[in-house]
């Protein structure tokens, strides 16, 4: 370590990175506490009242974030799933089956927060909107992942199995979206624009940006203590879990 | 005797699952008999109102259509799989994504052809014009390979897993929707009086992309499943 120069790979071994993890995890937990108060602060307390929506368009501090965080977990998943597909590495294979549940998560409060905004604002607790739309199919696509991974015991095979989902899946959200859009302006006129967004003012942009960053930094800390209680479970047998049984008896 | 060059063997492949079909002629009836049923029981839930029916079946069909092609995919590979036939394949000189080309090839004769040809007799039924019939075919010949193609993957990836039957409508059925969209948005169009060459051409492009990509997952699912 003289040079300075950091073997990451180290970090690649669920040995290695079991305590890193402990530790970096306090970390983000306190960040994404400070920006989740300052988003929430600013999305209830600074940012005005929408002169078009009143006071129902606050939902939005969380429902853009989550929604964001949906598609990005996905990506990040199929990211990791690929990296364990390809280099046969397990702590990936780990991140990306850790990620599905946080994924689906935020998919389903999107959906839902969704619904509680269109209500009031649109008059209906769901249209068939492109984006309301790709964003169903994509929670059946986490549900898919997690049932699989699920129904297969050995743990390896359904890393494996679940990885070529996973990826399978990542092409086909953009075929998905688009087909999904392009049926929409088919069917139905343009009775409800979203992507008409009104200008909008500096102090909510920067409310839902504070948000986005508050829910990466949740998805961070919940996502290595999911992989924390995945790589115990799976490495029981092995020296390094056994210690630390025992050191916490 | 000579190794057979890889056409050779998928051809043998796709003899031998057609063969197996025609001994066992139950599976490709039930696929049909599912989907003329689906199809009969809308009428008889909606009302049997001509206008209504006209409207609905462009999608009705295809719905009918990718549930039947679906219903059929658990037996894909379920029997080789059990037999030892897939670690054979997987064995062979022959790449093991031309077989799984050659497989999935053989299950759109066996259950995605058989739609396309049992199709028209539907579409009369809900009193559909020639000309959209045409269309409907024309999307259905295009669209149930794009079926039997992402389907293969589902199956791969279930292959010997617990509750696989449902599993795999879960995997498979939000993949389906682009070619469900295209499908049956090409036979509405054409209802509608306007051109369908848009969405056949894209569910053209759905095929492609499909037939490029999953052979090779697949593949993937089938080694992952014998390991």
């Amino acid at each position: 370590m003289s040079t300075g120069w950091i073997n990451w790979f180290r970090f690649g071994s669920p040995q290695a990175f079991y305590p890193l993890a402990g530790r970096m995890m306090p970390w983000f937990a306190a960040l994404a506490a400070v920006t989740g108060a300052a988003g929430l602060w600013i999305g209830f307390f600074v940012a005005p009242t929408d002169a078009q929506q009143g006071e129902a368009y606050r939902i939005i501090f969380v429902h853009v974030p989550a929604a964001w965080m949906s598609m990005f977990l996905y990506v990040v998943m199929a990211f990791w799933a690929g990296v364990g597909l390809a280099f046969n590495t397990r702590l990936s294979a780990m991140m990306a089956h850790a990620i599905a549940p946080t994924g689906a998560m935020f998919t389903f409060l999107a959906l839902w927060s969704g619904a509680l905004w269109g209500r009031p604002t649109w008059g209906t607790y769901w249209v068939w909107d492109a984006r309301l739309t790709s964003e169903l199919v994509l929670l059946f696509l986490y549900l898919g992942y997690m049932a699989l991974h699920a129904a297969i015991d050995e743990p390896r095979r359904g890393d494996r199995a679940s990885a070529v989902l996973a990826l399978v899946g990542v092409v086909n959200v953009p075929i998905i979206y688009f087909s999904v859009q392009w049926w929409n302006t088919l069917h139905q006129g343009a009775s409800v624009s979203l992507t008409r967004a009104p200008s909008m003012a500096a102090t909510m942009l920067w409310g839902m940006l504070l948000m986005a960053i508050a829910f990466w930094m949740y998805s961070i800390v919940v996502v290595l203590g999911r992989a924390r209680a995945i790589m115990l479970e799976r490495e029981a047998h092995a020296d390094w879990a056994r210690e630390l049984k025992e050191a916490a008896q | 005797m000579s190794e057979p060059s890889i056409a050779e063997a998928m051809l043998g492949i796709v003899r031998r699952d057609l063969l197996l079909a025609a001994r066992r002629k139950s599976e490709p009836l039930f696929t049909l008999g599912f989907f003329v049923l689906v199809a009969s029981l809308f009428p008889l839930s909606i009302g049997p109102e001509p206008e209504l029916l006209r409207r609905i079946a462009p999608g009705v069909l295809w719905v009918a259509a990718l549930l039947a092609s679906m219903l059929s995919l658990g037996r894909m590979f379920a029997a080789d799989y059990d037999d030892g036939t897939l670690e054979g394949l997987a064995l062979a000189p022959v790449p093991l994504v031309a077989s799984a080309a050659a497989k999935i090839a053989a299950h759109w004769l066996v259950s995605g052809f058989p739609l396309v040809v049992v199709s028209p007799v539907l579409a009369l039924q809900y009193g559909l014009p020639a000309d959209v019939i045409v269309l409907l075919m024309i999307s259905l010949v295009i669209g149930t390979p794009v079926l039997s193609l992402i389907g293969a993957i589902g199956a791969s990836l279930t292959l010997g897993v617990r509750g696989g039957g449902v599993l795999i409508a879960l995997l498979v059925l939000p993949l389906y929707v682009p070619a469900l969209i295209f499908g049956a948005g090409a036979v509405d169009q054409q209802l509608a009086g306007l051109s369908a060459s848009g969405n056949l051409s894209l569910l053209g492009a759905c095929f492609a992309l499909a037939a490029l990509f999953s052979p090779v997952a697949t593949a993937a699912g089938i080694r992952i499943a014998l390991e």
